[in-house]
């Protein structure tokens, strides 16, 4: 059984507007997929559909089956008994995904506290070894409030928030669009070797195919909140088959060539 | 030289040096990509550039004299700029024939009916059709705003523009379209660019000089096949090997 | 991006919601406002003729019955009508006017010059406005001007405080800035771009300040201090018939109501511009 598996997946506003339409696909344990898209393709609003944080004013149909348990309709209980624990998600912006107003010891030992019932002296080292897995040595870190560390740093902090509830699938939306670019060489690595080390699943949302690339060997290109096209990396960037694809490869390569040899 | 900064530092208000003894400089003809992370200056030394703020130290140069501020028309008809977010840099209560013309209107080149056919002319420079005009900015995507604004930026004649993270804000489709707009205005209007960013490949793609920045100061200049392909200094190589690359096919 | 799209889904149940209280409030306000330019050229009654029996009860002659004194109310409260929405306009624009002008310099002043007009203006906001308007009015005598320019007064820090706050938000958006660099001067900044960008915001609150200049204003009548008779403000036929309010109720009822329906009518228009202003242009991804 996958441990993601959605079906006939469709978000609609309140107007009628449809968000993402008939989307389906499979992830497994420990497997990865990507998600391609670009501003308005649906991909942002499958994410939050995947863990149920959709806003009321949505309508969702379909089916969302989260380690076997429907998230489509679920009441806050069953949900809540999902997040954490099944799948994390880590946003783009760290600077609105952290509580400004809270120490990001705090905000780690959260869900630490939560999931693993661990309280003090085992908690406050289990934070430690939280933000040193995410390289986050420095002690005055577990002090600092959010906007007191760099953009890098927040990320680090968000990703081991994430990580902290040990789940079993990472969803990361859009994790590096905010951030430097050599920092984001970085956080890149850093999500690799994380979800290959505890054999976690990843599910990878971005517009950016290089980066996608590099993350996962899977993906799916959503253009408008219908799934375009679907396959490996390799086979995308070589051989297309819908022509918006065919656009987004092709300007990719554009930019990608004027870099020079690799 | 166009527009050149010599030996310019800035502080912030709170003291820390946002800018430390940087020079460059742009001259006719030439396409200049200022290549920086966070914290590198290079949004400061726009504004300087810009003739929006003085420098604590070092000189801004115009046509080879001291810039005074606030900035003389001539400057202003001279140099202008293309901003970072398309859906900021448009008057929300303006439409786009009113947003165009500003610049005509205030360095006094014309007004009317003359300068709605100039806005005319502009708009259809970058790709955009006459039922534009009387619209306003939120009927359109971010790639056309981009190109309302560069319509703006161009719209008087500039000799120079200076464009900050021109396509960072617009989808990979569109932000080709746009670097090659660049490319097109600069080869028919004889425009000097200087384009600001944190992304090497629309540097790349736009510039054949480049400008690297880290921390308020200039780490590597020169040819941008050159800083692509041999890096000199150790942060440039960093730079260079961060950017996400596809797989070769 | 998922931002724009959580806030869109609501602004259309909104705007249906709310327009049934913008049309009551323009039917409220209009009835005022008819009265009230009825009123210039026709009254039941002279507003001074003291002819009808005492506090007599509605009838036909007199459709909201007579006062302590035999004048007509329906006749007092017309005129009391015209001095609502003089008054009620006259501060407004007293408190529009020299409090967007101190909102704009302290937006445009340095830090140390903005932090001391913002002081001031909280030190002004912190007097309750009814005690500010009495200490105008005491030290400048009761008249109509001097209850308008008292009550204008008060207001404008609570303007200039917003105008400020509006006038750094737009200082901070890239068109102004792009406006510097297309050549446009300061003051044409502020015609062009600022002030187009804050009116929504702004003019929904200055219709919201007139309803509070109005009840300041009936406040004052009532304690004496509003404009003095044959001005006859709803404030003070209240006062006047308190003493006999339980032999005669129509006197304080009948003011009382055309307050409430005024400023209700005032404050359900307000709303209404609110969710027009912006909502519309917000579409912005």
């Amino acid at each position: 059984m996958s441990l993601l598996a959605v079906s006939a997946l469709t978000v609609r506003t309140a107007e009628g507007r449809v968000l993402v339409d008939d989307l389906a696909f499979d992830l497994a344990a420990g497997g990865r997929l990507g998600i391609i898209g670009e501003s308005g393709s649906g991909k942002s609003v499958t994410s939050l559909a995947v863990t149920g944080l959709l806003p009321p004013a949505l309508t969702v149909d379909g089916s969302v089956l989260l380690d076997g348990v429907q998230i489509v309709g679920a009441p806050e209980r069953r949900l809540v008994g999902v997040r954490g624990r099944v799948a994390s998600v880590v946003f783009q912006e760290p600077l609105t995904a952290l509580d400004p107003l809270m120490r990001i010891g705090r905000q780690v030992a959260e869900p630490i506290a939560r999931h693993r019932g661990l309280r003090g002296a085992a908690l406050r080292g289990a934070v430690a070894d939280a933000l040193a897995e995410v390289a986050l040595d420095d002690a005055r870190i577990t002090r600092a409030y959010p906007h007191e560390l760099s953009g890098g740093q927040r990320q680090r902090a968000a990703i081991a928030i994430a990580l902290a509830s040990r789940p079993r699938l990472l969803i990361a939306d859009e994790p590096t669009t905010a951030l430097d670019v050599t920092v984001q060489a970085q956080i890149l690595r850093l999500l690799d070797d994380l979800v290959e080390a505890r054999g976690m699943a990843l599910l990878f949302i971005s517009h950016d195919l290089a980066v996608v690339s590099a993350m996962t060997s899977d993906v799916v290109v959503m253009r408008s909140g219908v799934a375009v096209e679907r396959g490996t990396v390799a086979g995308m960037l070589a051989a297309p088959t819908d022509p918006y694809t065919a656009e987004l490869v092709r300007s990719a390569r554009s930019l990608d060539d004027r870099l020079g040899r690799r | 030289m166009i527009l050149e900064l010599r030996d310019v530092s800035y502080r912030y208000r709170k003291g820390a040096l946002a800018v430390d003894g940087v020079s460059l400089g742009v001259a006719a003809g030439q396409s200049v990509g200022l290549v920086g992370e966070s914290g590198s200056g290079k949004s400061t030394i726009l504004k300087l550039m810009l003739g929006l703020a003085r420098p604590g130290s070092g000189t801004v140069l115009f046509d080879g004299e001291e810039l005074s501020l606030p900035a003389p028309r001539r400057f202003r008809a001279a140099v202008q700029t293309v901003f970072q977010d398309p859906y900021s840099s448009l008057d929300p209560r303006q439409r786009v024939a009113s947003i165009v013309a500003e610049p005509l209107r205030s360095l006094g080149i014309a007004r009317g009916d003359q300068a709605r056919a100039l806005v005319a002319a502009s708009l259809a420079s970058v790709g955009l059709d006459a039922d534009t005009l009387d619209r306003y900015p939120h009927e359109f995507s971010g790639g056309q705003r981009q190109r309302i604004a560069i319509a703006r930026a161009t719209v008087c004649h500039p000799r120079l523009l200076l464009a900050d993270e021109p396509v960072s804000a617009l989808d990979v489709t569109t932000r080709i379209q746009v670097i090659d707009l660049l490319a097109e205005l600069r080869a028919s209007q004889g425009l000097s660019i200087l384009m600001v960013s944190h992304d090497l490949s629309a540097v790349a793609a736009l510039c054949e000089q480049t400008v690297v920045l880290h921390r308020g100061r200039v780490v590597e200049s020169g040819a941008t096949a050159q800083i692509l392909s041999a890096p000199r200094e150790e942060y440039t190589r960093r730079l260079v090997e961060a950017v996400p690359r596809l797989p070769a096919v | 991006m998922t931002a724009a799209i959580v806030l869109e889904p609501q602004a259309p149940a909104r705007r249906r919601r709310h327009s049934w209280t913008l049309i009551l409030g323009l039917v409220l306000v209009g009835a005022v406002a008819a009265t009230a330019l009825l009123s210039l050229v026709w009254l039941p009654y002279p507003p001074d003729d003291t002819t009808g029996g005492r506090l007599e009860e509605p009838s036909w002659q007199h459709l909201l019955g007579t006062d302590k004194l035999g004048r007509d109310l329906a006749t007092q409260v017309m005129i009391g009508a015209r001095i609502a929405l003089t008054v009620g306009l006259g501060s407004v624009v007293v408190g529009a006017l020299i409090g967007i002008t101190i909102g704009l310099l302290a937006a445009f002043a340095t830090p140390w010059l903005d932090d001391t007009i913002s002081a001031g203006l909280d030190v002004v906001i912190a007097f309750p406005v009814l005690l500010l308007a009495m200490l105008i009015v005491a030290a400048q005598g009761a008249s109509l001007v001097s209850v308008m320019v008292a009550i204008g007064l008060a207001m404008s820090a609570v303007v200039a405080r917003l105008t400020r706050v509006l006038t750094k938000r737009v200082l901070g958006e890239q068109y102004v800035t792009a406006a510097r660099t297309s050549g446009t001067r300061w003051p044409g900044i502020v015609a062009r771009h600022i002030m187009p960008n804050i009116w929504p915001t702004l003019s929904v609150n200055l219709a919201l300040q007139f309803g509070v200049a109005v009840l300041a204003e009936a406040s004052l009548s009532y304690l004496g201090l509003g404009a003095p008779p044959p001005n006859a403000s709803w404030g003070r036929l209240l006062q006047e018939a308190q003493g006999t309010f339980v032999t005669a109720p129509v006197g304080a009822i009948a003011p009382g109501l055309a307050l409430i329906a005024l400023v209700l009518g005032v404050n359900f228009v307000a709303d209404g511009l609110r969710d027009i202003a912006d909502p519309a242009r917000r579409r912005s991804r």
